[in-house]
């Protein structure tokens, strides 16, 4: 799984197949006929071929989304890409009819590990999503179930509105639930739960693996951190090309100097990070 | 009726006249995306690199970049390895690639500038140089591309250091880029490169403090189209020397305005972070454009929309001024 998926050169066309509400987000699938299957972890960049500045003065630049699902269908590859309108990007990509088309680049950048690949003596995984977040934590589960690793999955959200993706995207599986609201299972961080489980747990028995807001990462990384569990972290950095161009989405390296979240990331490791709260994430 | 596309750019050959905006493109990062199918449909007809530096730089703090109506302002800092890093690690898997290679060199001293260019022409891979004289995320940047007199003076301390190409990369951020290009004409320049991002800012909407991590940085992208071709324009009647156009291009039809506005080569920026194989796209399209407008090749198109000048001088004592000033 660590092995990156390359690109197929260039961007392609991909039709919208289905876009249904999930909560107070949207999930739409894509059609993708010439792309291979994704590594859990990778993302796309997404634009819509019409009416994307196209008499509207923004997005102007393609827009990076963490696949969610990937699923091999007779006519093509049937990518699921999880959104919440934030902006003008998201606002339109969650607005997309089926039949117009989006121009895909990807997959892209570095996937996540496997647990044995991060630690040898290491055979379970624990997965903490948060928000939007959840999204890349669903192809995850897939790839993981398909390798027969056990795996235990803590989703936490703000409210009702932002729980989008649990039922659609996790249906099939047992999950721990936190809100901040309360309406859903533990009242309170995600990462509560995440401190409750690790402190019942060997530090060598699960590789963590996390996607969240940026608070959320950060707490994560310094839970791990603090008890000496290995976590990969499923970053976002405000990116204009997702393929090492623009060098753009600069995050602080813990030794000094800066990766490229698109092509160094967007999976990192703990460790390597000085800080998972990203500058800038707030422009969409 | 069919156009061809090969030009020549100071004694390169090339299959087309598109080629990339230096730090605009990393094709070594872009091979780790997609692998060896980039080399087998390399989308620009030479690379140019990103700017090297004497010494190692990580480049600016995030946030680094800002969308902005067709367009964007990049505040990156010139993050590179460093002209050792360059040589050793880099320059080897650039000469992998299949078109010849530029290199785009910027120092803050003359003494640097010199050392740069001497290590770096006196490498076989290298096609030519370009120099960064005008990048506005750097302050010592901007001190020699504003001044005709710096821009020429540095020249002539580079140009008896190597025999291969100088291009010099003009700011925009000047009233007069055609005098600061005449500048770099005098002083043995083989041609210059326009235009470099316009300095820009943006704000941040809950906070009203900069939103950049160095409070300002340059914008690209369709936004600047209209002012580069103006600048293009303004700088070709100047010089006799080859000019390069970039400014927003997006499409052949794009490629072709900045051509009729006297470039011999046009560069390919902001458009390839949206669409990879732009480069080539563009190239695809300007055949197309000039086939429809019935020019034979680029060189037919090449400053059709120059005015003669003696329409220049008079439109100089009427209206504002557009072209050459100095000289």
């Amino acid at each position: 799984m660590t092995e990156r998926v390359l690109a197929p050169f260039g961007r392609r066309l991909c039709e919208v197949v289905e876009n249904r509400p999930s909560r107070g987000y949207r999930v739409f699938t894509l059609l993708d006929v010439s792309g291979p299957m994704p590594a859990a972890g990778q993302f796309y960049m997404l634009a819509c071929e019409r009416r994307w500045q196209e008499r509207v003065e923004r997005p102007f630049l393609p827009r990076a989304f963490s696949v969610a699902d990937a699923l091999q269908g007779e006519d093509g590859l049937r990518l699921d890409f999880l959104v919440e309108a934030v902006g003008p990007g998201t606002t339109r990509l969650g607005g997309v009819e089926v039949g117009e088309r989006v121009w895909v680049n990807g997959p892209l950048g570095r996937p996540f590990s496997t647990p044995g690949e991060i630690n040898p003596a290491v055979a379970g995984a624990v997965l903490v999503g948060g928000g939007i977040g959840v999204a890349p934590l669903a192809l995850l589960r897939r790839q993981l179930a398909d390798r027969g690793v056990p795996t235990r999955i803590l989703l936490g959200f703000r409210d009702r509105e932002h729980s989008g993706g649990v039922e659609d995207l996790f249906a099939c599986c047992e999950v721990r639930l936190a809100s901040e609201d309360g309406h859903a299972g533990h009242q309170g961080y995600v990462t509560d739960l995440l401190a409750v489980v690790l402190e019942g747990d060997d530090p060598a028995g699960a590789a963590i693996y996390a996607c969240g807001p940026p608070a959320m990462l950060e707490a994560v990384r310094a839970i791990c951190a603090a008890r000496g569990v290995t976590c990969e972290l499923a970053m976002e950095s405000p990116m204009a090309c997702g393929f090492g161009a623009c060098f753009g989405c600069a995050v602080p390296l813990a030794g000094g100097g800066y990766m490229r979240l698109c092509v160094d990331g967007p999976v990192v490791a703990g460790e390597q990070v000085e800080t998972a709260l990203v500058a800038g994430s707030g422009h969409r | 009726m069919s156009a061809s596309l090969p030009v020549e750019l100071c004694g390169l050959s090339l299959p087309h006249p598109v080629i990339n905006g230096s730090g605009c493109f990393d094709a070594i990062a872009a091979r780790r995306a997609f692998g060896d199918e980039l080399l087998e449909r390399f989308p620009f007809a030479a690379f140019v690199s990103k700017t090297i530096t004497p010494e190692a730089r990580t480049g600016n703090p995030p946030p680094r970049l800002w969308e902005t109506p067709a367009g964007m302002i990049n505040s990156i800092g010139l993050p590179n390895k460093g002209l050792r890093g360059f040589l050793e690690q880099d320059l080897p898997r650039l000469a992998e690639l299949p078109v010849p290679l530029i290199v785009s060199v910027m120092a803050t001293s003359r003494e640097d500038f010199g050392r740069l260019v001497g290590k770096v022409a006196a490498r076989p891979e290298v096609a030519a140089l370009e120099l960064n004289v005008s990048c506005p995320n750097v302050h010592s940047g901007l001190i020699v591309g504003e001044q005709p007199a710096e821009t020429e003076a540095l020249l002539a301390e580079l140009r008896p250091l190597t025999a291969k190409p100088l291009i010099v990369k003009l700011t925009p951020n000047v009233a007069d880029p055609a005098a600061v290009a005449v500048g770099a004409e005098q002083g043995g320049a083989d041609a210059v490169s326009l235009i470099n991002t316009l300095k820009a800012t943006a704000i941040h909407p809950a906070t009203q403090r900069p939103w950049l991590g160095a409070g300002r940085g340059g914008l690209s992208g369709p936004a600047v189209r209209a002012v580069a071709l103006a600048q293009v324009a303004a700088v070709a009647a100047a010089v006799a020397i080859p000019v390069i156009g970039m400014g927003g291009i997006a499409s052949g039809a794009d490629a072709l305005a900045f051509i009729a506005s006297g470039a011999s080569v046009v560069a390919v920026g902001t458009e390839s972070f949206r669409d990879p194989a732009a480069g080539a796209r563009v190239a695809a399209e300007l055949e197309e454009a000039l086939a429809k407008c019935g020019f034979e090749d680029p060189a037919e198109a090449r400053g059709m929309a120059l005015q003669s000048p003696s329409q220049s001088e008079k439109r100089l004592q009427t209206e504002e001024p557009i072209g050459r000033s100095a000289r």
